[in-house]
């Protein structure tokens, strides 16, 4: 196994397995890969747990407890897998470290609040779009689903229009 | 066999299903951490133009499952429609959606998805990322009843590039292969471009 923790896959060879994974998905279980909307279900159950009829109340919250708990659902489940691949990749090439990631006259608190608040915006635009890059960009996308290639379109547009103002946490 | 298999393909989750969700979700995760998407830093190297990494993988992920797709679906041994119809297109929310999530991506530094890779690999800054995520899309659904029909607009159903043009799918995928690699030319020679003018901006600096 790989040890140096700066030394990624060729990103074209990544590129043809990330692909594969998702092949595979489509084909057992005829859906793609996701992660957003494990995230909602979490904050769901949350909710749910102190305040059962507010979830009754909310049209997208109320969707996601329609078939039982809203928990079992197959996008949760693939998210516990990411957890544990992502542990086994980091674990395996010496990256697992607990740290904050940040440029190097950067502090920590600013990353921190960067990361909540561009955590906050992509729960909103991924909730609105029915998909993240991952649910949205890359498994609609694959499909040559048209909404979900405005999507991909869009997602570089808005990274690009932001990124110069953003810049300096990572100087 | 046509694939997807119905025992598994369900929207409420059996055991087996769950369990297969778990396996494909390891792969996923071990993937996107090889692939160095756990580190906001490679991530966003592609809003900076230094490192083009994350437009190669992921176009060439959906060129790899896309010529996937449609090839077993012209050999009859994939049931196209079945998979397809989990991906409507509601194009204004799409188009707004998209905006902000890559706006979110360059202020976090990750993705949703990429976000919990980093945060199983101990990066304090994806988990709150993650935590950022779980109250957006909450927020969101709180907001959407007073965006009236805003949530639903530019509704298209199921559309999908190949019909708009009238290609077989398997002759789009090709097609869509071809100008990845094309594509591909392209990002490197931008990436060499900034690498110059960062030359240029740095060198009256060094002696």
């Amino acid at each position: 196994m790989e040890r140096n923790p700066n030394k990624f896959w060729n990103p074209y060879l990544a590129g043809v397995a990330l692909g594969l994974v998702l092949l595979s998905a489509y084909l057992l279980t005829g859906k793609g890969l996701g992660a957003s909307g494990a995230s909602f279900r979490l904050g769901v159950a949350a909710i749910q747990a102190v305040a059962p009829g507010h979830v009754e109340s909310v049209p997208l919250m109320a969707g996601a407890t329609e078939d039982g708990p809203p928990l079992r659902y197959w996008l949760v489940f693939q998210t516990i897998g990411v957890v544990l691949g992502g542990f086994l990749g980091a674990w395996t090439s010496g990256r697992l470290r607990g740290e904050t990631l940040r440029g190097p006259t950067t502090a920590p608190s600013t990353r921190w609040v960067n990361a909540l608040l561009g955590g906050g915006l992509m729960g909103v635009g991924a909730q609105m779009a029915r998909g993240c890059a991952s649910g949205q960009a890359l498994s609609g996308g694959a499909l040559f689903s048209a909404g979900a290639w405005v999507f991909f379109l869009c997602f570089f547009a808005g990274g690009y229009a932001l990124a110069y103002l953003v810049r300096r946490q990572w100087a | 066999m046509i694939f997807p298999t119905d025992a598994l393909a369900q929207e409420a989750g059996t055991a087996l299903s769950l369990g297969v969700a778990i396996l494909i979700g390891t792969g996923f995760g071990f993937v996107l951490e090889r692939s160095g998407f756990g580190r906001a830093q490679v991530l966003v190297a592609q809003f900076y133009g230094t490192d083009m990494r994350v437009y190669r993988t992921m176009f060439t992920a959906v060129v790899t499952a896309g010529l996937g797709t449609t090839l077993l679906a012209a050999l009859g041994l994939l049931d196209l429609r079945a998979v397809t119809i989990n991906y409507p297109t509601y194009l204004w929310p799409m188009v707004v959606g998209g905006l902000v999530v890559g706006a979110g991506f360059v202020v976090s530094g990750y993705c949703p998805g990429t976000s919990v890779v980093a945060a199983a690999s101990g990066k304090l800054d994806g988990l709150l990322t993650v935590v950022g995520v779980v109250f957006g899309t909450l927020a969101y659904a709180e907001l959407q009843p007073a965006l009236g029909e805003f949530h639903d607009s530019g509704k298209l159903g199921s559309t999908f590039l190949y019909d708009l043009l009238g290609v077989p799918p398997l002759a789009l995928a090709v097609a869509v292969a071809v100008v990845a690699v094309l594509t591909f030319k392209g990002a490197g020679k931008i990436e060499a471009m900034v690498a110059r003018a960062q030359a240029r901006r740095d060198a009256p600096a060094s002696p």
